[in-house]
């Protein structure tokens, strides 16, 4: 396909654009940090998400969404990252929805209509470390009456205490390091065994630490197969990780322009700093930079649409190229910003916050290098 | 099936029918690739039957209109064209400065006379084309060349100096700028065509760092050109000479023959394993190779809908040529000491180190890094300032 939106996708960009602008932008993330709010965001704006008809963007048209693919929801996904939208639609729209989107037909009627309304919230309980090691999942689900039961911890669990339901990986047979014998669950939030201690994150997140203490679940909760649980993870991480990195891009952009207006306005040395040298090619790059990632980005959200067998390659390397411009844009963007840019009155130290979260979720730049290098053969 | 879908299964039927195996492999080095021109030696029967087979299809240059040596081929065809020659490893049949270079400037500004004769010489590889801009005093800031042509009634009488004219001493005519008014700085440029066998042009070759010769010192001593081997208007050659220098960055920028997206870390994975560091550089690498090829791809759709900023090229000339270094460092890391051996057939002659070393004018040559940047930041991004 061409690498350029169509027309539907430049209407979507647009009404997206309008709706973030004028619902959730920045003013609207500040609202909700400052109150301190349980669930760091808000459920009113997770309705009229509902209402664009943004909750259901992946879900297929014949079960009421808008049966749309990874450009889309990218779309979607960049104007939220632009102006820093609190809402679960990275979690529960893109990743739960994918996984869900190969589960049997009584557990999509259970999860979709919830979702879109803009009343139901997913989370992803995967990262048991620091760092994510998807194949390195411990977390055992033993076979118990007529169905599992779930033993283990998991951590960074975005929005886990507003969450309904966790998809939970766990281990139903292989070793630790080993891809096959992983499951996936849907694990109800009010299921006996499981607690969740919230923790806010620096980019005023809510994430939860999750231990799961003997959680019976029945047979019925498994998404996907029993012991094939990595196809349905696999999925379900690359529509979060290019996800993300859409959000990324528009993170970044919106670091990038916010600074670049600030370098055509503030003036030192009786200049308008925008005219140094020093600082023009410095932006000059840095606008590169943003130009290939949102070129990655786009590929690999094509070619996932497209169910390429390079899909996989080009997500990995989008995660990557997007962490490491998005990276350069808020550093660059506090940088450049001076004194005012260390100040938590401009927004600009917020956005370094956000990609700091971004970057980490789902596998950093460096763990998704790691990945291109190893599926281009060394 | 498309029309498309028609277009690749015929293209790549006439291609395994047409193009020699001896073609399908890559060329080994500069002198194996064919240039064409007066004085050019085929390398091999291969080598002229698919140039000629080529030529009679209009494949030379297939996006070219058929009255002018092309095949006619929409923009599309032609990519579809490109890929199926890249999965079959078919070389370029022709390479040449007349393709890239003169004749997108020809098609633009050029009489329909000059188009019928020059566009259809370049198509056919009669004539090797060289480029005459920098000159001793100027390069970055290239419109303050002084080469200057003096008006004779119906010819100029040429005299001055051109610089890093690529393969000059094989050329057979030059595209150059020419000063004819000394007091218009811009609009004092005109955009001559003249054949390099003219009395009073003499050729230099200048030995680079890498041991090859493949620029020039060019003279002009009282050399005549008739009046009518202007493109476009008199005074108007830096208009021809922008548009064309947007071809070149383009060119530059698009190296790499496949698309460029085959990682060369497969081949070097015994290396890399026991260098944890380097196969980190190398992944990284990666990375940064596949964001520019959809950059590119990305790039030229937007370029064909007209929806690119004009200044973009100038981006992915910077972006694409820093790129271009950096793989070649890593070539030379990961070759360790055999990368150094300068002549032995080991080597292949030096190629490692010697294309290493060429890498390295990428971002000099058809406007500095430097300068990408900052018509980056004065045209795209509007930054203030002269």
């Amino acid at each position: 396909m061409a690498m350029t939106l169509n027309d539907d996708q430049n209407m979507l960009r647009e009404s997206a654009r309008d709706f973030m602008a004028s619902e959730a932008p920045v003013t609207h993330f500040r609202k909700f940090r400052d109150m301190g709010c349980k669930d760091g965001f808000s459920h009113g704006l997770w309705k009229q998400f509902a209402e664009m008809g943004f909750t259901g963007i992946l879900i297929p048209e014949a079960e009421g969404g808008m049966g749309m693919g990874q450009i889309e929801a990218g779309i979607v996904l960049e104007e939220i990252g632009r102006n820093l939208s609190p809402s679960p639609f990275l979690t529960t729209s893109v990743a739960a929805v994918e996984a869900l989107k190969l589960a049997d037909k009584a557990m999509r009627d259970r999860w979709f209509p919830g979702i879109l309304a803009g009343e139901t919230v997913i989370g992803i309980a995967i990262e048991e470390g620091v760092k994510h090691r998807p194949e390195k999942i411990a977390c055992v689900a033993e076979r118990s009456g007529n169905g599992f039961r779930l033993t283990g911890q998991k951590q960074f669990v975005v929005q886990g205490t507003s969450s309904d339901m966790l998809i939970v990986a766990a281990r139903t047979a292989g070793a630790v390091g080993e891809t096959d014998g992983l499951t996936l669950f849907a694990v109800d939030k009010d299921a006996a065994g499981l607690s969740m201690e919230a923790t806010r994150l620096v980019d005023s997140a809510m994430a939860a630490h999750v231990k799961l203490d003997g959680v019976q679940v029945n047979a019925d909760a498994v998404i996907g197969d029993v012991d094939g649980g990595w196809a349905v993870l696999s999925k379900m991480l690359d529509a979060g990780r290019v996800g993300a990195a859409a959000e990324m891009v528009g993170v970044g952009t919106g670091a990038m322009d916010m600074t670049f207006d600030y370098l055509k306005t503030r003036k030192q040395f009786d200049r308008v700093i925008g005219e140094f040298q020093a600082l023009q090619h410095r932006a000059a790059h840095l606008y590169g930079e943003m130009e290939g990632a949102r070129s990655i980005v786009l590929k690999a959200q094509s070619l996932m649409d497209e169910g390429h067998a390079k899909a996989e390659l080009y997500v990995a390397a989008a995660k990557a190229k997007a962490g490491l411009a998005c990276n350069l844009a808020v550093r660059e963007g506090v940088q450049m910003h001076g004194g005012i840019g260390m100040t938590d009155e401009y927004d600009i130290g917020l956005y370094m916050k956000r990609d700091r979260g971004l970057n980490e979720f789902f596998g950093d730049a460096y763990y998704h290098a790691d990945r291109v290098a190893t599926m281009n053969g060394y | 099936m498309s029309d498309l879908e028609t277009f690749r299964a015929e293209a790549r039927a006439w291609l395994e029918e047409n193009c020699p195996a001896e073609m399908r492999t890559p060329a080994k080095g500069d002198e194996d690739v064919c240039w064409g021109g007066r004085n050019f030696v085929f390398q091999s029967e291969a080598q002229k039957l698919w140039l000629e087979r080529c030529v009679a299809k209009g494949y030379t240059v297939p996006d070219w209109p058929k009255a002018y040596g092309g095949a006619g081929l929409s923009p599309q065809e032609t990519k579809v064209l490109r890929q199926e020659m890249a999965k079959l490893g078919c070389r370029s049949p022709l390479n040449s400065f007349g393709i890239w270079m003169l004749g997108p400037a020809l098609l633009k500004f050029g009489t329909e006379e000059q188009k019928v004769h020059y566009m259809g010489q370049i198509a056919r590889g009669e004539i090797r084309w060289c480029q005459g801009y920098s000159e001793p005093g100027s390069g970055s800031d290239l419109v303050s060349m002084q080469t200057f042509g003096e008006d004779k009634g119906d010819h100029w009488v040429v005299n001055g100096q051109k610089i890093w004219t690529s393969y000059a001493d094989k050329a057979d005519w030059i595209f150059c700028l020419v000063r004819t008014d000394k007091t218009n700085k811009y609009q004092g440029i005109s955009f001559l065509l003249f054949d390099m066998e003219t009395p009073g042009v003499t050729t230099k070759p200048i030995k680079l760092i890498s041991g090859n010769s493949p620029f020039c010192e060019t003279f002009f001593d009282n050399v005549v050109v008739p009046k009518h081997q202007i493109v476009g208007e008199l005074n108007r050659g830096w208009d021809v000479a922008k548009y064309l220098l947007g071809h070149e960055r383009e060119m530059i920028s698009g190296m790499g023959g496949d698309g460029g997206v085959t990682s060369i870390g497969a081949a070097m994975k015994a290396v890399l394993t026991e260098e944890p560091v380097l196969r980190a550089q190398m992944a990284l690498f990666d990375v940064e190779n596949l964001t520019f090829r959809a950059h590119g791809e990305r790039f030229m759709d937007e370029w064909k809908t007209g929806k690119a900023h004009p200044a973009y090229s100038n981006l992915m000339k910077y972006v694409g040529t820093e790129l271009n270094k950096k793989r070649n460092e890593l070539v030379m890391s990961i070759g360790g000491t055999q990368a150094l051996e300068w002549e032995s057939e080991r080597s292949n002659g030096g190629s490692k180190a010697r294309n290493w070393l060429r890498t390295k004018a990428n971002s000099i040559e058809g406007g500095t890094s430097e300068v990408m940047l900052n018509v980056v930041s004065k045209r795209i991004l509007e930054m203030p300032g002269a």
